[in-house]
């Protein structure tokens, strides 16, 4: 939502992402010259609210983890404005950026490489208390069992290495370190998609489990849409570094604004046989995000395509109390026929 | 990184807790299992790993050997290695001096055995001071990157492109002779080798999400270049370090021998070889095999020793030497 304060309830939101941008030079040559960028987050803004779940769905390369790693900068935005609980991140010095992480934590999409192999899973747990001088061993360690424990991981567990851990397990693992410093935002980077679906359906209830007890807000980034729907409150369709369209999960699911949400949930097979299902497959591929196409970014697909499309980028705007799509064909939400 | 499991399976899960706190190495210990070690016991795994490496155990008893040998010197000798006695110049082995002994009547078996010492000190502590900082500079290179990588990576490129026992001859030179002179001179040829090791698995662990969650949790980036990416670099570092003994004895013989190495009084294989090599091996032999001897044993036994520990802790190795 770019104006996230004109309805929004006294409380600050848990994050609060305006116009955020990376640009990643690309270097070439003896003299790594750069001659060009990759527009990986073009102009991303969003804001979560506490207790809620904004889903961040769209194809793989069209930016949605380096929005995940930008918002907690694991990169350094190009521009834009990150808050978390109202403080500009971006603005942070380099020491009080460390303090700060405490706020927000992150769950990764590789339960593998995720783990340090060489570090038992209660030292993994226990890590980010001791980054942060928390309580004695004795209390570190009583604390990481409690986190085992609320994770469904057995306490005499602690001591083993992370090889010894199914996938599932090494998850859990990642969502109590995730947990250890009692953030107020954890980011989800495709926390389930390396995971077997009965297992999915396990972590995805832990996770929402947590959110209630806790009060926890998420920022969780997927490509499974039926996964997005579970969890989320709100759901953003980004499509190469733009979000594309932003609403509540259910007026997104079920009206969506924007032909690429349109594309993307008529590929999802919906077990409803009343919901009307058209038959339309977009084309092509995604073009390169080094030279992203002019105009709608998505013109090059679109079943729709107008000439306005391939010139003008068009805005996020308002086309029903909020909804939001950025496409020429709608209009703003007063003559806005849904 | 094995394949991943499946989440079924508990009590598989609970056999494993059992060795999982005896043994913390990675997941060595499982691939170990899958070969058929009887990984619960210390006993079986050393049993299983010397039916597995047998020339490696055979490198370790002589590499073993020679640190016993070192150590004990003033035990297992009857004769000091530094006194002089005309009257047996050049005697023959014998029971009472079972190596001979040599021109000046020093008895040779001591003079082998503290050379071992001597040998042992300099292979161990240059190898010692090359992994210290070639992994200074290895990390930093390849964790910080920019231009402190490209600086360093000139620098070693530079002493790279020097034969080994050119520039520590060159070094030694410089230096002048002396134990701790003879020691860094040998130190320096080995750190490009080492912190290109180091400076590879960095590259490659700095981008592993376990790092970003480190970062992510406001680790600073000392701590998690000491805690998250030293220990994973330790399989190849210790091969390294092993194989490079072999070497590091082998140049400090030779410098030695050139009359660059280990001064007097220290007793040197290398020098004791080059002292009769030319005058006396026709009328002495004995002067030039033991000495020569003890320093092939050593090479050999660490080279074992090497081969058998690259072969364990990295498979990736296995072919390319």
């Amino acid at each position: 939502m770019p104006d996230g304060n004109t309805a929004a309830p006294a409380s600050v939101p848990v994050l609060d992402v305006r116009d955020l941008k990376k640009h990643f030079p690309v270097r070439k040559g003896l003299l790594r010259k750069t001659t060009g960028h990759v527009y990986a987050v073009d102009g991303v803004s969003f804001s979560i609210e506490r207790g809620q779940t904004l889903g961040l769905v769209g194809e793989s390369g069209c930016g949605k983890s380096t929005v995940a790693r930008a918002v907690i900068r694991l990169i350094e935005p190009t521009s834009g404005e990150v808050r978390i609980l109202g403080r500009d991140i971006l603005s942070l010095s380099k020491d009080e950026m460390r303090a700060s992480r405490r706020q927000a934590q992150i769950i990764f999409q590789d339960p593998f490489s995720s783990l340090n192999p060489r570090m038992s899973a209660g030292e993994i747990v226990g890590e980010p208390l001791l980054v942060h001088n928390i309580g004695n061993s004795r209390e570190r360690a009583e604390r990481v069992a409690a986190l085992f424990d609320r994770v469904g991981l057995r306490a005499s567990q602690m001591n083993s290495l992370p090889h010894q851990f199914s996938g599932g397990q090494r998850q859990r693992i990642g969502i109590a370190r995730a947990l250890a410093l009692d953030p107020q935002l954890i980011i989800g980077d495709e926390p389930v998609s390396a995971l077997d679906v009965s297992i999915q359906a396990q972590v995805i209830n832990l996770l929402m489990d947590l959110q209630e007890e806790k009060n926890l807000s998420y920022l969780f980034i997927a490509h499974d849409l039926a996964v997005v729907e579970h969890i989320s409150h709100r759901v953003a369709v980004m499509y190469l570094g733009r979000i594309v369209e932003h609403a509540g999960k259910r007026a997104l699911f079920s009206n969506p604004q924007h032909p690429y949400t349109e594309a993307l949930l008529a590929a999802v097979p919906i077990p409803n046989p009343r919901i009307k299902r058209q038959k339309r497959l977009v084309q092509g591929d995604v073009p390169s995000p080094i030279n992203p196409p002019p105009g709608c970014h998505f013109h090059t697909r679109c079943p729709y395509v107008t000439e306005q499309c391939r010139i003008e980028v068009p805005p996020l705007i308002e086309v029903a109390p909020d909804h939001w799509a950025a496409c020429h064909l709608r209009q703003p939400a007063a003559v806005a026929v849904a | 990184m094995s394949p991943p499991p499946s989440d079924n399976a508990a009590g598989v899960i609970t056999a494993k807790d059992e060795f999982g706190t005896a043994i913390s190495a990675g997941s060595f210990d499982t691939e170990l299992a899958k070969a058929g070690a009887n990984v619960k016991s210390r006993w079986g795994m050393g049993l299983f790993l010397a039916r597995r490496y047998p020339l490696g155990c055979v490198g370790l008893a002589i590499v073993l050997t020679f640190i016993f040998v070192a150590l004990l010197a003033p035990y297992i000798t009857a004769h000091d290695p530094l006194s002089t006695n005309p009257s047996i110049s050049l005697a023959k082995p014998s029971a009472v001096y079972p190596m001979g002994t040599d021109f000046m009547g020093r008895d040779l078996f001591s003079r082998v055995v503290y050379g071992a010492r001597t040998s042992l000190a300099v292979a161990f502590g240059a190898t010692i001071l090359g992994v210290f900082f070639g992994v200074l500079i290895g990390l930093a290179s390849g964790y910080l990157g920019g231009w402190v990588d490209l600086t360093t990576q000139r620098v070693i490129d530079m002493l790279q492109a020097l034969p080994t026992l050119i520039l520590a001859m060159a070094m030694a030179a410089a230096l002048g002779p002396s134990l701790m002179n003879t020691i860094i001179a040998i130190a320096i040829p080995k750190l490009p080798s080492i912190a290109r090791v180091i400076r590879a698995s960095t590259l490659s662990l700095r981008e592993m999400p376990f790092v970003e969650a480190a970062r992510a949790m406001g680790m600073s980036e000392m701590r998690i270049a000491l805690r998250h990416i030293l220990p994973n670099t330790l399989a190849p570092l210790i091969v390294l370090a092993t194989a490079g003994l072999g070497s590091a004895i082998l140049v400090e013989a030779s410098l030695s021998f050139l009359g660059l190495g280990v001064p007097e009084p220290h007793p040197s294989w290398g020098r004791m070889l080059s002292e009769s090599a030319a005058e006396y091996v026709r009328t002495a032999p004995w002067l030039v095999i033991f000495p020569g001897l003890a320093i092939t044993c050593a090479v050999f036994g660490t080279n074992l020793l090497g081969d058998a520990l690259r072969d364990l802790l990295d498979p990736r190795q296995r072919t390319s030497n």
